[in-house]
């Protein structure tokens, strides 16, 4: 299995890593070879083997619904950049 | 070419917990901005969330209601994308194993008959925060994020292409919209967000078995707004498919002040969400006695309830659906029905004078100032005759405004029907008396004239002369001699 620039270009844009255009072909095949690696798997049989979601063999412990959290708005504020009346502010997104 | 729709919808519903569904943060709508923000909420680095068995309860719920499987094992994923009011870059949510497997619901169409709209699934998730685009901030050039909405429990639930107009798409909307309130897991308003619906359309020539390229339509808020939406999506995309365009799949906003659908183009590419379960959470295991426990309690459910009310009650079809619109009314007229013996008048009644005085006053049938034995109490007055029809409205009026029960009211005001045929009669005859004129046209063959007799003697007695009995002893008096 291998990525070509334009893939690596496009996971890049998806999580919003800025990746120097002379990088882009040191990563192609770098990914490719991992890729490579978990693809010997594909030679396993796993017909009848549950697909496991998580690596702990326990079931989620649930929680009473009842409010324990208390407002904590200016602690938190004071890593944002910028805010006002409360709100967090980022810079316009147009829809 | 003959068209055929062909919709879908996605709709998020609130549930109604007082918690978030992974924090401990309150749900509590409308506090000042960012308060009810923890730092699970906030995404920031090092907290671990922690499912709310009250969420995983109401989903259950929700399942049982429209005869789906509950899901023994389900599991929560990483939808990923960025969005400013999405703080950790993902929103955990449900992909291949949702907790709420296949449903349906039966809706009723404009033509009377019943049509069972399939539900693919049901998932739990949290919602994201709220962006405000409000250009005073700052001066302009920002926009505000308020992170109160981020963690509220939603239950997504996905209905199958089953609709095929934008009436079924409403009728199935609303359908939905009774029943998570009638099992109480979502309080379902609109106006405050609670209950969202994003509509998947497409059309294609009638007869062609495969889909149409579709496009969706998210941001409706309300079910005027979703009929028009899809009314104007179905005809957007019937004009670019006959001028030899191709649709094209996309996400699109309804503008309900221009009454259209536009391209929401700067989200399309997002639309690669690479799922993956969530390592935060361990699958969800529930046990046959949570699932019974959860749904102990599950009131009939509405169709159930439409069809006895229908037998049992010998109500219509139609106001059998409309007295089981929510359960409080439809409690409500079982209580006053039974209380009454008098089910058909009770339904007349609920519907008729009640449901307009609820109306005018902004009140939900829960507020009433009138209760079910009140009304019963009116309704028995009417069938043994101590009143007329007319004059139980007035009853009523004064019921309503907190005057005591309708035999008080009919002491007090002296409402009680003269049944007392000699009292009667010496009122008529007085009547009879004082227009000799209109005697003599009734003798004459102007037999309309006896109306305006009628009208006198409910006049002269205040409304409370029998009216068969004033009928039969005018026709007996003004006989010609």
């Amino acid at each position: 299995m291998s990525l070509d620039a334009s893939d690596v270009e496009k996971i890049a844009h998806l999580a919003r890593l800025a990746i120097a255009p002379e990088a882009v072909e040191h990563y192609a095949e770098d990914l490719s070879r991992i890729l490579d690696l978990v693809a010997q798997m594909d030679a396993v049989e796993t017909k009848g083997v549950e697909p496991m979601a998580h690596p702990l063999h326990m079931s989620q412990r649930l929680r009473a619904d009842r409010v324990t959290e208390q407002d904590q708005r200016e602690l938190f504020q004071e890593n944002a950049p910028l805010t006002e009346d409360g709100l967090y502010l980022v810079p316009k997104v147009i829809d | 070419m003959q068209w055929e729709t062909v919709i879908g919808l996605e709709i998020h519903t609130q549930l109604a917990t007082q918690s978030k569904i992974f924090s401990g943060a309150a749900t509590r709508f409308g506090a000042a901005p960012n308060t009810q923000a923890c730092a699970i909420d906030l995404g920031l680095p090092g907290v671990l969330p922690v499912l709310n068995q009250e969420a995983v309860r109401l989903a259950v719920r929700f399942g049982k209601a429209i005869g789906a499987t509950i899901a023994p094992r389900s599991v929560f994923a990483r939808k990923n994308y960025f969005y400013p009011d999405l703080p950790k870059g993902y929103q955990i949510s449900q992909y291949e194993l949702p907790i709420v497997g296949e449903g349906w619901v039966e809706i009723v169409l404009d033509d009377g008959t019943l049509k069972s709209v399939g539900v693919t699934r049901a998932h739990l998730e949290e919602d994201a925060g709220k962006s405000l685009h409000d250009a005073s901030l700052r001066g302009g050039g920002y926009t505000g994020i308020d992170l109160n909405r981020a963690g509220t429990p939603l239950l997504e639930i996905v209905s199958e292409p089953d609709l095929r107009s934008a009436q079924e798409a409403v009728a199935y909307a609303r359908k939905i919209h009774q029943l998570v309130r009638w099992i109480g897991i979502s309080d379902g308003n609109m106006q405050e967000g609670s209950f969202r619906v994003d509509a998947n359309v497409s059309v294609r020539p009638l007869g062609q078995t495969t889909f149409g390229t579709r496009a969706e339509i998210k941001n409706i808020n309300s079910f005027r707004f979703l009929e028009r939406a899809i009314q104007f999506e179905v005809e957007r995309q019937i004009d670019v498919l006959e001028s030899g365009g191709t649709v094209v799949q996309e996400t699109r906003l309804y503008d309900a002040e221009r009454d259209e659908t536009r391209s929401m183009r700067s989200k399309e590419e997002a639309n690669d969400y690479r799922y993956f379960p969530d390592p935060d959470l361990l699958p969800v295991e529930l046990d046959v006695a949570f699932i019974v426990d959860a749904v102990a309690d599950l009131p009939e459910l509405p169709d159930s309830l439409r069809e006895r009310f229908h037998v049992q009650y010998g109500l219509t079809e139609y106001d059998a659906s409309q007295l089981s619109m929510t359960r409080e009314l439809a409690q409500y007229f079982e209580a006053v029905a039974q209380a009454s013996g008098e089910p058909k008048l009770a339904a007349n009644w609920v519907s008729g004078e009640l449901s307009a005085a609820l109306n005018r006053s902004e009140l939900e049938i829960t507020e009433s100032p009138v209760s079910a034995a009140m009304l019963a109490g009116l309704i028995h007055r009417i069938q043994d005759g101590t009143i007329s029809g007319k004059l139980a409205k007035q009853v009523f009026e004064a019921m309503w405004h907190g005057e005591g029960d309708a035999d008080s009211i009919i002491m007090d005001r002296g409402l009680r029907q003269i049944t007392d045929s000699s009292a009667l009669e010496a009122i008529i005859d007085g009547i009879i008396t004082a227009n000799p004129e209109q005697v003599e046209q009734y003798r004459a063959g102007k037999e309309k004239v006896l109306g305006f007799f009628v009208g006198q003697t409910m006049k002269a007695s205040q409304g409370k002369a029998n009216p068969q009995e004033v009928n039969r002893l005018l026709l007996e008096k003004l006989a010609p001699r």
